[in-house]
């Protein structure tokens, strides 16, 4: 079996998808980060590997999220793709002629505008860090409704409530508040998915022109109320991608398959890799007032990458080939 | 009299140039680091934009090492850097570094309120001799743009990672350490010999990108984290839509030198999308997208500092210009939360979809 591997690092979770010649994925793995990416990607790995056949080839590896870099240099990435560009890609081969990518995750929140197959545009959040994703399962939980029915719930509104959605704080004492006047609660979720999407579309993707075909990706697409509340704001239909949860590192496995189309062999390291030792170790520079900590990456005592670096004097130390990947 | 100034890029090669040349003592700020900046937002108002709080560091790091008078730009018009200086001089004041200031603006109603402030800083010497030494900074902006321009070009095809920055660093040196017109005439052709040292892989395919937008945040690469050096490292050729030559020329010696690129050009250029001045540099922002389109740019990036106002005009203009002339644009602001490795995000993610773009188009 051949297969190109996809892994996309964040902070809450990783993923890692292994996909074959024809863009199919085979393999899809999910797993909390929980602040260890290093171990986070071997585990991975371990566990893919003993899924699979023998006789498996991986022509390919491709990271991205926050940790692109470091897992890239762990695992010999054959590229190295922000987040952005690997969402637009995977949703360009999922939904041809998309125009419009709306990506919640469990943290993160971005706008993608594609005009003619490329990236025009696009917004992230940075600043609240109440995660969508995050909110809605508590307020889930709160509900006492399971995450997974929380959405058809919503769909059984006819008359939302209005709920306050400038921040998520604000949106769960509003909501707390239109229980205790005692609205329904089919009612007061589908106001909530309504709050949130209207929160999204403020903030995110404030002054963005949204044409379809619009994708919507990420772990909150699985909530249809949510789904719909962006059909009603937007008055377009919103499609979910099959995929739509690991869109990240199905987007670094398409990239790393075209990458290695070129006739370059790949760069993976193998599966054992699993089984290194990697260490991060950092150090404050006392060459001028910047006082830059610079990370370095250490496989078995060999320092295999730095950053962090302003004026790039520790990171211009190794050589091209490691930075050049990106 | 110990003289210092704000830095902006390699502002300080010109102006100290010519303070030098008419033999004031100068006092360089040290070159603006984290510490300048937290200083700078520790002091300045909130609300204020990036500039005046980077300027406000730079002078308190230069007041501890003796400066006590201080030159500074002033305007008029709707930016506020206008009145910068005055609210800079009254912070440090406050905070007890005492300066002698000399604002350097536009008279309101005679020449002769430049003059003497000019007289301020120049004593007794001659005007021939002052028209001499600003003679002499102009040729030294030159000088230092040239060389600027030549790394624009080498650093996405070196071959080794970081060549471009330590020859283009040692470069300006020599430029700076010129004396007089003779030196630097020397110094030029050193530092050119320099910069065509660096090897390079002269077919190595490269994306072009312009920076176009607000005059500090394109000039001072610490304020927009280096943006010119990420971007060649990603394979990309940059241009500024503003060099401090071409400024110079344009608004203090009105635009006399001929033969050199001005920014009427992209003034003239805005007119179907924007026909007014609407302070500092959002007419030209929004007319060099079309002249860079026409010279076959990729892609276009404005930059500016968080709350600057001419540039938010722009940049609601901005999307309509980019689809009328099929370029992609994309507005970077910075300011002192601004994370680098947010702005790589975002760059690797226009270079590469510029490129994809360009591939596809040539399948
Ligand atoms: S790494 Fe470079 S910029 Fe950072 S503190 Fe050291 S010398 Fe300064």
């Amino acid at each position: 079996m051949i297969g190109y591997l996809g892994v996309d690092v964040g902070s809450v979770s990783t993923n890692i998808v292994l996909i074959n010649e024809d863009n199919q994925v085979l393999e899809n793995l999910y797993l909390r980060t929980q602040g260890q990416p290093i171990r986070t990607v071997q585990q991975g790995l371990k566990k893919l590997a003993q899924h699979l056949p023998i006789s498996t080839v991986i022509k390919g590896v491709g990271t991205t999220g926050s940790a692109r870099h470091l897992s890239a240099v762990m695992v010999g990435a054959d590229v190295v793709k922000n987040e952005i560009t690997a969402h637009a890609v995977a949703a360009s081969q999922q939904v041809p002629g998309v125009q419009t990518v709306l990506e919640i995750g469990g943290q993160d929140s971005k706008i993608i505008i594609l005009r003619n197959g490329v990236v025009a545009d696009f917004a992230m959040n940075t600043v609240c860090a109440a995660g969508t994703g995050s909110f809605l399962d508590q307020q889930a939980s709160r509900l006492n409704t399971p995450i997974e029915e929380f959405g058809t719930l919503a769909l059984k509104s006819t008359t939302p409530v209005r709920i306050a959605g400038r921040c998520a704080v604000f949106a769960e004492s509003d909501m707390i508040h239109k229980q205790q006047m005692g609205f329904e609660l089919p009612d007061i979720v589908a106001g909530l998915c309504e709050a949130l999407v209207r929160n999204y579309l403020n903030n995110v993707g404030k002054g963005k022109e949204i044409l379809g075909p619009v994708v919507f990706q990420g772990g909150v697409a699985a909530n249809v109320g949510m789904r719909k509340a962006f059909e009603k704001e937007l008055g377009l239909e919103v499609i979910i991608p099959q995929n739509y949860d690991v869109m990240g590192a199905m987007g670094a496995a398409l990239l790393a398959k075209e990458a290695v189309a070129k006739g370059q062999p790949t760069k993976f390291k193998g599966f054992g890799i699993a089984d290194v030792n990697f260490a991060v170790g950092s150090f404050e520079c006392d060459g001028c007032p910047n006082m830059c900590e610079v990370v370095e990456i250490n496989e078995e005592a060999i320092t295999i990458a730095r950053w962090g670096d302003r004026c790039g004097k520790w990171a211009n130390a190794l050589v091209r080939e490691q930075s050049k990947i990106s | 009299m110990k003289v210092t100034f704000p830095h902006m890029g390699y502002l300080y090669v010109c102006v100290k140039g010519l303070l030098e040349y008419l033999d004031i003592e100068v006092i360089l700020p040290p070159p603006t680091s984290k510490r300048t900046l937290t200083l700078g937002t520790k002091y300045g108002p909130e609300f204020a934009c990036m500039p005046l709080k980077l300027n406000l560091g730079n002078m308190i790091e230069a007041s501890e090492l003796g400066a006590d008078t201080l030159i500074m730009i002033g305007g008029c018009g709707p930016c506020r850097f206008g009145y910068y200086a005055q609210v800079e001089y009254a912070i440090l004041k406050d905070l007890g570094y005492h300066y002698n200031m000399v604002v350097l603006e536009p008279p309101d109603k005679h020449i002769s309120e430049l003059t003497t402030r000019i007289r301020k800083i120049t004593g007794n010497k001659s005007w021939v001799q002052v028209i001499k030494a600003i003679r002499f900074a102009y040729q030294k902006s030159r000088a230092v743009d040239e060389v600027e321009l030549m790394s624009f070009k080498i650093r996405p095809r070196e071959l080794v990672l970081g060549e471009t920055d330590r020859a283009l660093a040692k470069a300006i040196k020599e430029i700076d350490n010129a004396a007089s017109p003779q030196q630097l005439q020397l110094a030029l052709l050193r530092s050119k010999d320099i910069m065509n040292s660096v090897a390079i892989d002269p077919n190595r395919p490269v994306i072009k990108i312009a920076l176009i937008g607000e005059i500090y945040t394109l000039l001072d690469p610490f304020s927009n984290l280096n943006i010119e050096r990420h971007l060649g490292r990603l394979g990309v050729e940059v241009d500024r839509s503003i060099y401090l030559s071409e400024w110079i020329n344009d608004h203090l010696f009105m635009g006399l030198l001929k033969g050199i690129r001005s920014t009427k050009e992209y003034c003239q250029s805005a007119a179907p999308f924007l026909n007014h001045f609407v302070g500092g540099h959002g007419l030209e922002t929004i007319g060099s997208v079309s002249v860079y389109a026409k010279r076959g740019y990729h892609g276009a990036i404005q930059l500016f500092p968080f709350t600057c106002m001419p540039e938010i005009v722009a940049q609601s203009i901005l999307p309509k210009v980019g689809d009328a002339l099929a370029m992609p644009v994309m507005t970077l602001i910075v300011d002192e939360h601004s994370g680098e490795a947010g702005m790589i995000t975002r760059l690797e993610a226009f270079v590469d979809l510029l490129t994809r773009k360009r591939e596809f188009k040539a399948n």
